[in-house]
């Protein structure tokens, strides 16, 4: 990035991930992307709900899941939500450092989230032998949920990137819509993930 | 030096204004945590219906992405009405393909 006097304000304006036309395009093109995402994950989700009883002759989803598990995960991300809301207000009130704690804290429940999903398709595969290729269901199952969980991992690594590459720049007009976006995406993940909780493991619970 | 005062005295409200923001923010929140504690209560429950379980689990899950779209995500707020446009475009799109699998998977 050349240096740009207009990207350093003496004074931060109230909305800095918005104040540049390159930041409004941003914001404009992330929710453009999240409409696009919802189609993607709308047939993910009809796909499994048709296929989810298809069990052959491996497990069905109702001796698979633990609820426990899954609870702590929710809540994880659900956490991980509010963390990248605390760093958007630091980040109005340019305060880069409360910013990057922040995002570190959700980065860091990102990576729990992941650690306990990757332990639980690890259980599935070693102790019940369901892998993708058991069932249909299994197909489907791994397809739906290893999608939101490839959405995490990107949601990380974006976000490691982000906060390295602009350690020292500090906050300007420059980065703010970058980290406004990446919150955005963050928020979005998790919206996926209340009905992925919700659809497949409580309702693969009740049949 | 009136433009002083004038910009100090939007700051402030400014202050005010994103500290409410944020009781709101951390109510939703409480409220996620709450809904997400029903939902999973009345599944583990194991005393309810799976007819009646459903829905509700279905609504609370709509509630609770409405308090992430609004509060989390600023959709609330006044110019984002194409974000709005956007999304709610995505969601007509998601609500179609969702129809065309039920019905030739039902039918």
């Amino acid at each position: 990035m050349s240096y740009d006097e207009s990207l350093f304000p003496e004074k931060m304006p109230h909305n800095p991930e918005r104040a540049t036309l390159e930041g409004k395009n941003k914001f404009m093109g992330l929710w453009f992307f999240l409409g696009g995402e919802t189609v993607l994950f709308a047939s993910l989700f009809g796909t499994y709900l048709a296929l989810k009883d298809s069990v052959h002759t491996g497990p069905s989803s109702d001796e698979l899941f633990g609820l426990p598990l899954v609870f702590l995960m929710t809540v994880m991300l659900l956490t991980s939500s509010l963390t990248s809301v605390y760093a958007m207000y630091h980040m109005r009130n340019n305060d880069f450092k409360k910013m990057q704690l922040w995002l570190g804290i959700t980065g860091l429940l990102g990576i729990g989230f992941l650690v306990c999903e990757v332990y639980e398709f690890a259980h599935y595969i070693t102790d019940y032998g369901f892998t993708f290729r058991s069932s249909s269901f299994g197909s489907a199952f791994y397809t739906l949920v290893g999608f939101h969980g490839g959405h995490v991992t990107f949601g990380i690594i974006w976000l490691i990137t982000l906060m390295l590459r602009n350690a020292k720049r500090g906050l300007n007009l420059y980065n703010a819509p970058k980290f406004n976006t990446f919150s955005l995406y963050w928020h979005f993940i998790d919206v996926i993930w209340v009905f992925v909780f919700t659809v497949v493991y409580l309702m693969g619970k009740v049949g | 030096m009136t433009d002083n005062v004038e910009s100090s005295h939007v700051d402030a409200f400014e202050k005010e204004r994103s500290k409410d923001e944020m009781k709101r923010q951390v109510i939703s929140f409480a409220l996620m945590i709450v809904f997400t504690l029903a939902s999973f209560g009345l599944v583990a429950s194991g005393k309810f219906s799976s007819m009646f379980v459903i829905p509700v689990i279905l609504i609370m899950a709509l509630v609770q992405v409405a308090f992430q779209f609004y509060y989390f995500m600023h959709m609330k707020d006044k110019d984002h009405e194409m974000p709005s446009t956007l999304i709610y475009g995505g969601v007509w799109c998601a609500a179609l393909t969702f129809t065309g699998l039920a019905v030739i998977t039902w039918w």
